[in-house]
């Protein structure tokens, strides 16, 4: 895979959609932990809607899709996490109108655009205990590779990592911050949801790249 | 799990339903976005106070809307701050040409969804400020956490700047009032049982018979720490000396002392609180000149209590005795 398309913008939602249903317990109790139990709900709620409005409408560019997503999840999600979210794929979408498929250096500024995105709107910075740790360590693990896939092959397990190096971290920001010590031991369930977000992203590439290696 | 609800996803939808067949003669009820407004509004002239937040706090916030009070309320789902659209609709829908003004309990998101709500008012040109309530002593205010947690002072900020609201206060007198108001209150409380989220139906946290949780806020998450359960005067005592050294609070001051019932525990109990909350409040040379007592701000079923203490003057005192006509909180009106 060499670009990445509206089809494949579409599949990443999607597969994002897909991972979160089946992780809704996972997360949820994740948040039971240091938080209010409802991450699981809230991002399973979000991205139910989202994929239904994908079927019935049509976007012409890749700016238009990123920004249905990110409204549909800022007036479904609630908590910090659909402004977040929103935000995310808000900013993406602002750097992506108008086109129909991005190089890889152009999805590339696309996810740091969002990850900057939540950073400035949740004040959070690595080391926090929040989304942040997955999602930086992930962006910057997009230069390690040029080809598409490997690069995001990277950045997933990059999300990975970093999710669950927020196990021995004391929250700084978000809800877990009010338990102090207390939220030491404990993966963000933030975190969590951010790195199946780039999971699916490389689930994604690895579908289409089989699929081009079979109609060789 | 046992509950009174059909089904989780529909519990926050029913229970505005309930409201609104419950209470039409005050309020006005949306579904599609929920939030409930005044029956009377917009008011011509007047500033709309709007607040809102996660459901499971009730009767907080649809509970205080009415004359004297909030103009409207956004819930979420529960434990879930509302979202933008909700705050927007609410907004518009008590905009009475004298502006609006949000109150907002610091959680990183009520802090961010009513900040982009805010954002996309003023794009349309309404004029909105917000008033932060922040008065939980169990959380250390520092840049290495995200603030401290609005709890019960919520409820009485509600009642005053709703008063003065409705005395033709303009929005910067109602944000100067908030910040005096978010300046003199803090709250501290605590748990003996957790409570259980409908949709993950176990319970927040496990406590053992003889355990109970210290500094807790009012989304069932356990407090800063566990401790052994104590009697209530010593409990009243844990929760009382924070709140006093935080302010502090000095000798000869006039105070309004509310003990409020996290959702589960009975109003017997309250007073048992209420009894040794007054009593060191005396000690300390306060007068205590204004009281709350009952379930205000809860935390679904969580057993347990809070303790709020607001430094009074006399304008404060006259809002606080000022007619109020909500659902939940009723006073000094003649219909």
């Amino acid at each position: 895979m060499t670009e990445f398309t509206l089809d494949e913008a579409r599949l990443w939602i999607r597969a994002a959609a897909d991972l979160v249903e089946r992780d809704i317990v996972r997360l949820s109790e994740l948040d039971t932990a240091i938080g209010d139990a409802d991450h699981g709900f809230n991002m399973q709620r979000g991205f139910y809607a989202v994929r239904k409005k994908l079927e019935v409408t049509v976007s012409e560019d890749l700016g238009s899709l990123f920004r249905l997503v990110g409204m549909t999840l800022v007036s479904t999600v609630g908590g910090a996490s659909g402004p977040l979210y929103g935000g995310f794929f808000l900013a993406m979408a602002k750097v992506t109108d108008g086109k129909a498929c991005l190089e890889k250096d152009e999805i590339c500024t696309a996810l740091a655009a969002g990850l900057n995105d939540i950073k400035r709107r949740g004040k959070a910075e690595v080391g926090d205990k929040t989304m942040v740790d997955s999602l930086s360590p992930a962006v910057a693990a997009l230069e390690s590779a040029t080809e598409l896939c490997a690069a995001f092959r990277a950045a997933a397990d990059a999300a990975k990592t970093g999710a669950e190096g927020t196990i021995p971290l004391e929250a700084r920001k978000g809800r877990a911050s009010y338990f102090g010590p207390r939220s030491i031991g404990h993966q963000d369930p933030g975190a969590t949801s951010s790195w199946l977000l780039f999971e699916a992203l490389a689930s994604v590439c690895q579908r289409a790249a089989e699929k081009e290696h079979l109609s060789y | 799990m046992k509950k009174l609800i059909n089904a989780a996803e529909n519990l926050v939808r029913e229970a505005l339903e309930g409201m609104q067949a419950a209470h039409a003669d005050r309020i006005r009820v949306s579904l599609e976005p929920f939030y409930a407004v005044r029956r009377d509004a917009p008011i011509a002239g007047k500033v709309g106070l709007v607040s809102g937040g996660g459901s499971g706090h009730e009767p907080m916030h649809c509970g205080y809307v009415g004359h004297g009070m909030l103009d409207a309320a956004c819930p979420g789902q529960i434990f879930t701050s509302p979202t933008p659209d909700q705050i927007v609709e609410a907004s518009q829908a008590v905009n009475g040409g004298a502006g609006v003004l949000h109150i907002v309990k610091n959680y990183t998101g009520d802090m961010m969804n009513f900040e982009l709500a805010a954002e996309m008012l003023r794009a349309e040109g309404l004029a909105v400020e917000t008033v932060v309530v922040d008065d939980d002593v169990a959380v250390e205010d520092s840049r290495y956490t995200a603030g401290r947690r609005g709890v019960g002072l919520t409820v009485l900020m509600e009642k005053l700047l709703g008063a003065a609201a409705e005395e033709r206060a303009t929005v910067p007198d109602l944000k100067r009032l908030g910040g005096l108001i978010r300046a003199s209150g803090r709250s501290m409380g605590m748990a003996l049982t957790p409570c259980t989220v409908p949709q993950h139906g176990k319970p927040s946290f496990a406590l053992a018979d003889d355990e109970m949780e210290l500094g807790i806020g009012i989304h069932g998450e356990p407090g800063r720490r566990r401790a052994k359960l104590a009697s209530a005067d010593d409990v009243t005592t844990m929760l009382m000396e924070p709140i006093l050294g935080d302010l502090p609070f000095r000798s000869g001051e006039d105070v309004l002392l509310f003990v409020n019932g996290m959702g589960a525990t009975p109003l017997i109990e309250l007073y048992v609180v209420y009894r040794k909350a007054a009593q060191i409040a005396s000690q300390y040379g306060l007068r205590v000149t204004r009281n709350l007592i009952g379930t205000y701000i809860t935390s679904l079923e969580m057993a347990g209590c809070s303790i709020t203490l607001l430094r009074l003057n006399e304008q404060l005192s006259k809002l606080w005795d000022a007619p109020a006509d909500t659902p939940a909180l009723r006073w000094g009106y003649r219909h």
